[in-house]
């Protein structure tokens, strides 16, 4: 299995999400994380969805999503030439004994603590996947209570915009 | 984005105007001057309701008939239908207004349209909605829904039928505003009708119906995301030339895109060009004519040995407006082992996705075909036309070796492949041939000889039994000046045939011929090969020897049809000629047959198609040539 990004150009109208879903169901496609969220340009939605495909099934989860009528564009984008982040906020334990250690860990992989109580602290953290992982490897031995975690947005590196042919014209 | 994207060509032909490579020259080919289908006569803006503003707009993109049935969310757009010039047909069952819609697409090449009301309505559109998707059949499906603020709520006769469809629809749309009318009907029609056609569901809210509006024609569509590609890529079709070219065993593929492109005409020339021998697939029978003599014959599991053969010994697949279905390909790792593949199809999501094409080219095979033709025409003249004389006396030698034919059945009982042909025959190519699913529906395919497209209808990709009677009443609405023959199966018809009412009453004379075998035909078939001839819940009573529940020649009494039995091979032919002479009311023949006819040639399901079988146990001595 191969990981793959795609950023995805939609219409923003009722039910997108649900086709683009559907799609991935109904195809017996694999999606890893998706995430959706409005762009510069009114009515106009991107989603970012990483897949795991096997060999050239990527090519046809591409070409299936494209047949979706309010699908506008799909851009594959590899790390080297994208920039990729996941966010993730973490609740872990940490009493007056372990706080130190917990907040010097979040440091070191500049996160910020955004909540703290008698025995808890809550951090949040923006990275490559691979960042987060490695936040949640050093912070489980403190006991993490609860996760929760974006899919992943990326976002080509250089001065063009995606959107820049397939939509400004009109 | 950076420059050298990341994104392979591939990712981005599908919706660039033109194939990778042509992305560039802009959008302008990717539409036609108006997407909107229709006269487009100019309608200055006038008030009007939104049930109206249906009827209106049905009628600016030229439609003239539709099948339906009314409900509580859909009565609003009932009573200006009462006034309009749209032939509405009241059938008995909103499914039958699903396939009579196909059936009526199918015969005329233009958009099949279906009426219905919410929740169970809707639902009993489902299954023809799904066959539409799988046999790209342009369909549009207009269907009530209770008002918007109600939407969510369970209402009375509520059913989320954009949610439930959207896995069998090209797109959908839920309407809850008056104003979007027009737009999105003539959007439905723009899509279901261009690139790879399919249907589209309209679900209109009752408050949008009731709703008023400000009503103008045409409409403005928007549909940023739609762009079907129509050209081929001309370095692919110069490649595909030269592969033709240096081939020394091509088989032209053909399937049902030839026929909703309407390239026929276009096909023959590109066939007589090259020479090559031609399969047609199920969905593409009489897209090339039986007739010619580079027909081979039919493909698949039920194909011909020369056509299977064929596909199997080739050097190269040309492939026009087919998928790659398992039903032709068999297991696929062993289909077609030494071609290389040609790759034409409207759908870039089907390049590629069965067989790895060699050569893909997206686009329509209406454009393609006739580029490729005069591409293989320049390469032959540079280079030399090739010799395919050994490939057509191996082919020959297959057609005169294994040629379609049938035993006649031990019980003593017609056999049903003698029927069908006699229909094929008395009837003649000018005829249309729409077959329910199962035994009879491959004999048809077998047996009746097509020499024109557009011809025979079936239920290919979604098999539905039950599809002949109602698409051969749409079929018979869009073609009421051809003899419309429904050959259907005692299962099958047993689905339908309420529809023979709506046949009746609306005066649209189809024949129906009942190739009554009293059981679920196919089903017993597998159980007499591969369950041993333990015959599960297949036995339907409705034949020789039985209860026969239900009597079909009463049964069409009842419905006010002419229904007329044979049980013997020498009444076959009378029996035919006087269904042929009843022109006045719908016909129904209970043609008594044997059960234990089976479907030869056969590829046995889950293995390779150098198995097929052309009787049971029965391969053909293959010669050990390479």
């Amino acid at each position: 299995m191969t990981r793959h990004t795609l950023s995805v150009l939609v219409e923003d109208k009722p039910g997108v999400l649900t086709r683009v879903a559907s799609l991935f169901a109904r195809r017996a496609f694999n999606i890893n994380s998706l995430a959706v969220g409005p762009t510069e340009i009114a009515g106009i939605s991107r989603m970012t969805v990483v897949v795991d495909a096997q060999g050239d099934l990527i090519e046809q989860v591409t070409k299936q999503l494209n047949k979706l009528v309010n699908v506008i564009k799909i851009v594959e984008l590899v790390s080297e030439n994208s920039v990729q982040r996941d966010h993730i906020l973490v609740k872990v334990r940490a009493d007056a004994a372990t706080r130190l250690q917990v907040t010097q860990a979040a440091d070191l992989f500049r996160a910020s603590v955004v909540d703290v109580s008698t025995d808890s602290l809550t951090i949040e953290a923006t990275g490559h996947p691979d960042k987060l992982s490695a936040l949640l490897n050093v912070l489980e031995p403190f006991g993490v209570r609860e996760i929760v975690q974006s899919g992943t947005l990326a976002i080509g590196r250089g001065t063009r915009s995606m959107s820049d042919r397939a939509l400004r014209a009109s | 984005m950076s420059k050298g994207s990341p994104a392979s060509p591939a990712l981005l032909a599908a919706k660039s105007p033109g194939p990778a490579g042509h992305a560039g020259t802009g959008a302008a080919p990717a539409h036609p001057a108006t997407a909107v289908v229709g006269p487009n006569r100019v309608v200055e803006p006038i008030e009007m309701t939104g049930s109206e503003a249906i009827v209106r707009s049905l009628e600016e993109l030229g439609v003239t008939d539709v099948f339906g049935l009314p409900g509580g969310a859909i009565l609003p757009t009932y009573d200006p239908l009462m006034a309009s010039s749209l032939n509405h047909i009241l059938v008995r069952h909103e499914q039958g207004a699903g396939h009579a819609a196909q059936g009526y697409a199918m015969v005329t090449g233009q958009v099949g349209v279906c009426i219905a009301t919410s929740g169970p309505g809707a639902t009993n559109l489902v299954t023809p909605i799904m066959d539409a998707h799988m046999d790209s059949v342009p369909l549009v499906a207009i269907t009530g829904q209770v008002s918007s603020g109600v939407i969510g709520t369970d209402a009375f006769q509520e059913a989320d039928i954009v949610g439930i469809t959207m896995p069998v629809t090209k797109h959908s749309y839920l309407v809850t505003h008056a104003q979007d009318i027009p737009r999105v009907l003539a959007e439905a029609f723009h899509l279901a009708s261009t690139g790879r056609p399919g249907p589209v569901l309209v679900d209109v809210s009752k408050d949008a119906q009731q709703g008023t509006m400000t009503f103008s024609w045409p409409p403005a569509i928007e549909l940023p995301g739609y762009r079907p590609v129509f050209r081929g890529h001309n370095k692919q079709l110069r490649e595909a030339a030269r592969l033709i070219r240096e081939a020394a065993k091509p088989v032209l593929y053909v399937g049902g895109g030839v026929v909703k492109a309407h390239a026929s005409a276009e096909l023959l020339e590109l066939a007589e060009l090259t020479g090559a021998p031609v399969v047609t697939t199920l969905m593409a029978r009489g897209a090339f004519p039986d007739s010619h003599k580079q027909h081979v014959g039919m493909p698949g599991m039920h194909g011909s040995v020369s056509a299977v053969t064929a596909l199997q010994q080739a050097d190269l697949l040309i492939t026009l407006g087919a998928r790659f279905d398992d039903r032709v390909t068999g297991i696929l790792s062993t289909f077609a082992p030494h071609a290389k593949v040609i790759h034409a199809d409207i759908d870039p999501a089907e390049i590629s996705k069965n067989r790895t094409a060699d050569v893909p080219i997206v686009g329509s095979v209406k454009e393609i075909i006739p580029d490729l033709t005069a591409a293989v025409r320049a390469e032959f003249d540079a280079e030399g036309t090739p010799d395919l004389g050994d490939w057509w006396s191996f082919l020959d030698n297959l057609r005169q070796t294994y040629p379609l034919g049938w035993t006649e059945p031990e019980d003593g009982l017609m056999s049903p492949q003698r029927v069908i042909s006699r229909i094929g025959e008395l009837t003649g190519p000018e005829g249309v041939y729409v077959a329910g699913v199962g035994q009879h529906q491959m004999w048809a395919a077998q047996f009746i000889k097509y020499e024109r497209p557009q011809a025979w209808l079936n239920s290919g990709g979604a098999g539905t039994m039950g599809y002949s009677v109602p698409a051969a009443m749409g079929a018979k609405v869009g073609n009421p000046d051809r003899v419309v023959w429904a050959i259907d199966g005692d299962g099958c018809f047993q689905m339908t045939n309420q529809e023979l009412a709506t046949c009746v009453i609306n005066q649209i004379p189809i024949k129906v011929a009942i190739i009554n075998n009293s059981s679920l035909g196919m089903v017993r078939q597998w159980q007499t090969l591969f369950y041993d001839s333990r015959y599960s819940n297949t036995d339907l009573n409705t034949g020789h020897n039985t209860a026969r529940v239900p009597d079909f020649v009463k049964l069409a009494d009842a419905y006010g049809c002419a229904g007329l039995r044979c049980e013997r091979a020498e009444d076959i032919d009378s029996t035919i000629q006087a269904a042929l002479a009843i022109n006045d009311r719908p016909v129904v023949i209970d043609f008594v047959v044997s059960p234990d006819s089976m479907v030869w040639p056969m590829v046995p399901s889950g293995v390779s198609n150098d198995q097929i079988q052309v009787a049971r146990n029965l391969t053909p001595a293959w010669e050990e040539e390479d």
